[in-house]
C-alpha cells in the first residue's frame, strides 16, 4: 500500500486527493496542515467578513471529506525538511513522516516589505488565511480607520469585505492604478470610481515611508492616521523545503506539466508552485484557485501511477467589487480591439490569429466562450469575425462546431 | 447517461424553454402566478442571431471545468449531474469564466444557477423538453458526438 503525504491543506492538496482516489482508493493518504482548520476557501475570507458566508459555508469541501477520502490529517504542525534518500518530511516537533508519494502544496505567505517602524504598529494584519480574517474581525469597531498597503486583489477585496463594518478606509499602493497586475491604466479607474463610490480613499503612486504608532508617514508628504493596518502588498511562494531538499527552485518550485519536481517522487502544486503558463511558453507563479486545483490533482493522478497533464494554464480572474464584476483571462499581447457599452467595457487583445487575451468590465455575460477560444488556440478564422463586437454567445462558431458542442456528450 | 441534446434546425426561437425552466424551478404550482410580469431567471437561455437560433443549458460534461474553479466548492459532480450548492455560492462569476459553453448565469439574487435536469423539483425530467413544441431540444441518451 503505497504511503501519499500532503503538504498543505489547501485547495491544491484537495485536488491532489481526488486525483489519487480517482486510481488509488487504499494507500494511505497523510495530510500536514499547518492551520487548525478543515479545508476553507481561502478567497471567501473577505466575503466572511461581508457577513456573505459563515465559517461553515465556506468549507471547500464537506465534513466528510477526509473520512471519506481515508486521509489522516495532521494539524497545526509544519513541515521543516524534507530528505529525499530516505524519502521522510520532518515536522516542527521533530516527527517524522514516510512517503512514497509526496506533494508540496505549502502555498505562500505575505511579503513584507522593511517599512521603518512598522514595530510601533500595534494593530497589523496580513489578509491571506481564516485566522488573519477572525483576528481582524476581533479589532474592527465602527469607528476604525483602516489604512491597507496595497491595492491588489487581496487589498481591495479586504477593503470591500470591511467596508460597511469601519470608519474609514485608506488604500495605497507604488503603482499608479488599481488591481496593476491584471487591469490596464484605462480600465482600472473605473474599478477604482466604483470603490470611491462606496467610501474607499486612495493614494495611488504612492508608498509608505514610515510607520510611527498609529501615523504613516506618505513618500508623497501626506500622512494617514489609521487604528487599523492591513499589509497585502503582496505574496511569496512558500518554496524553501523544496530548494534545501535540492530541488530546482524558481520563483516558485519549478514543476513540469505532470506537476512533477525535479525530485524523484516529489511533486508541488498551487502557489508555491511555478508551472509552464502555456500562452507564454514559460513558467511563471499563477497564484490563482482554479490553478491550484488543476495542479494538485495532476499530482495526485501521477502520484498514484496515472498519466495525468496540465497543460493549458494561464492567468484568469473573476472578481467584483459593490456589485461591478470584473474579468481577465490570458496575456496582453497583441492588437487590442475595444467594445464600449452602457454595460461596461470589453478590450480584446489577439495576435496571429488567435485571441490571447480580453479584459471585461461589467458586461461577463458567457464570458467563459471567450477563454475557451484562449484556451483552444482556435483560429479566428473559424469562427465570427466580429465576435468582439457582439454579445458572448456560441452563434460565433459555425453550425458544425455547435453541433458537437450541444448535440454530443462533452 | 441521459442529457439534454440541441437541434438547432428546429428551434423557433419562441422562449417557450425559458418559460417552463422558470416555472419548473419556482417550486410554485400556478405558472401564471409564478411567472406573470415578473423578470424570470431560467436556467437554459436561446441564444443566436437573426438567423440561427438555440438553446443553452448545462452540457453535464464528462470533465467539468467549472466543478474545478469553483473558488467555494460549491460545484459538484454526483451521478453524473453537476449541481451547485447555492448557499456555499458567493456571486464571484468564476464559472461563468471558465464555462465554454456559457451555461451557467446568475439567478435573482445573485449566486449563480445552473441546469440540473429537473431531477430535484416536481417534473422530475427537464421541462425544457417536455414544453418544446418543435422537439429543439430532447432528453436522451447518446454515446458520442452525433
Amino acid at each position: 500500500m503505497k504511503k501519499y503525504v500532503i503538504i498543505g491543506n489547501g485547495t491544491a492538496a484537495v485536488g491532489c486527493i481526488e486525483g489519487i482516489r480517482t486510481l488509488d482508493k487504499d494507500g494511505k493518504i497523510t495530510v500536514i496542515s499547518a492551520e487548525n482548520h478543515h479545508i476553507y476557501s481561502r478567497p471567501l475570507i473577505s466575503y466572511y467578513l461581508e457577513g456573505k458566508t459563515d465559517l461553515q459555508k465556506m468549507k471547500y469541501r464537506g465534513d466528510g471529506f477526509y473520512k471519506d477520502n481515508g486521509c489522516n490529517v495532521i494539524y497545526g504542525k509544519t513541515a521543516v525538511s524534507i530528505d529525499p534518500e530516505k524519502k521522510t518530511v520532518t515536522l516542527d516537533d521533530g516527527e517524522k513522516v514516510d512517503y512514497d508519494e509526496l506533494c508540496v502544496a505549502a502555498g505562500s505567505r505575505p511579503f513584507v516589505p522593511p517599512f521603518e517602524g512598522l514595530e510601533t504598529v500595534t494593530q497589523k494584519f496580513g489578509f491571506m488565511t481564516l485566522d488573519d480574517a477572525l483576528s481582524l474581525e476581533k479589532a474592527l469597531t465602527n469607528n476604525s480607520r483602516v489604512l491597507i498597503v496595497g491595492a491588489g486583489l487581496i487589498g481591495l477585496k479586504c477593503a470591500e469585505g470591511i467596508a460597511e463594518r469601519v470608519k474609514e478606509i485608506t488604500v495605497c499602493d507604488l503603482a499608479g492604478r488599481v488591481l496593476s497586475s491584471i487591469l490596464d491604466d484605462d480600465c482600472a479607474p473605473v474599478v477604482q470610481r466604483r470603490l470611491e463610490d462606496n467610501g474607499i480613499k486612495f493614494l495611488l503612486s504612492d508608498s509608505v515611508v514610515k510607520f510611527d504608532g498609529d501615523k504613516a508617514y506618505m513618500k508623497s508628504g501626506k500622512t494617514v492616521e489609521f487604528d487599523i493596518l492591513v499589509l497585502a502588498v503582496g505574496v511569496r511562494a512558500n518554496s524553501e523545503l523544496v530548494k534545501q531538499a535540492g530541488g530546482e527552485v524558481n520563483r516558485g518550485v519549478i514543476i513540469n506539466e505532470k506537476s512533477g519536481t525535479s525530485i524523484k517522487n516529489v511533486y508541488a502544486a498551487g502557489d508555491c508552485a511555478e508551472g509552464c503558463d502555456f500562452l507564454l511558453g514559460s513558467n511563471r507563479v499563477l497564484a490563482i484557485l482554479p490553478n491550484a486545483y488543476m495542479q494538485g490533482r495532476a499530482a495526485g493522478v501521477n502520484m498514484a501511477g496515472g498519466d495525468a497533464v496540465y497543460d493549458n494554464a494561464m492567468p484568469m480572474n473573476s472578481i467584483g467589487f459593490f456589485g461591478l464584476h470584473i474579468m481577465t483571462a490570458g496575456c496582453y499581447d497583441g492588437e487590442m480591439t475595444e467594445e464600449k457599452t452602457e454595460a461596461g467595457i470589453k478590450r480584446f487583445f489577439e495576435k496571429d490569429g488567435y485571441l490571447r487575451g480580453f479584459m471585461i468590465i461589467g458586461p461577463t455575460d458567457r464570458a467563459g466562450i471567450y477563454t475557451s477560444l484562449i484556451r483552444n488556440k482556435t483560429p479566428l478564422s473559424e469562427i465570427d469575425a466580429d465576435f468582439t463586437k457582439k454579445v458572448a454567445s456560441s452563434s460565433i462558431f459555425s453550425s458544425e462546431i455547435r453541433r458537437k458542442k450541444f448535440g454530443g456528450v462533452v | 447517461m441521459k442529457r439534454v441534446y440541441v437541434n438547432e434546425e428546429w428551434c423557433l426561437g419562441c422562449h417557450l424553454c425559458e418559460y417552463n425552466c422558470a416555472f419548473a424551478n419556482s417550486g410554485l404550482s400556478d405558472m401564471a402566478y409564478a411567472l406573470k410580469d415578473k423578470k424570470i431567471f431560467p436556467r437554459i437561455h436561446v441564444e443566436g442571431d437573426d438567423k440561427i437560433t438555440f438553446a443553452v443549458s448545462c452540457r453535464h460534461c464528462e470533465d467539468p471545468i467549472c466543478v474545478k474553479s469553483c473558488i467555494a466548492g460549491a460545484i459538484s459532480k454526483k451521478d453524473g449531474v453537476v449541481k451547485i450548492d447555492r448557499e456555499k455560492c458567493v456571486g464571484c462569476l468564476t464559472c461563468i469564466l471558465v464555462c465554454p459553453y456559457g451555461a451557467l448565469a446568475p439567478g435573482e439574487n445573485g449566486t449563480m444557477q445552473k441546469c440540473e435536469l429537473c431531477l430535484d423539483n416536481t417534473c422530475g425530467a427537464p421541462a425544457c423538453v417536455k414544453g418544446c413544441p418543435n422537439r429543439a431540444i430532447v432528453y436522451e441518451e447518446r454515446s458520442e458526438a452525433e
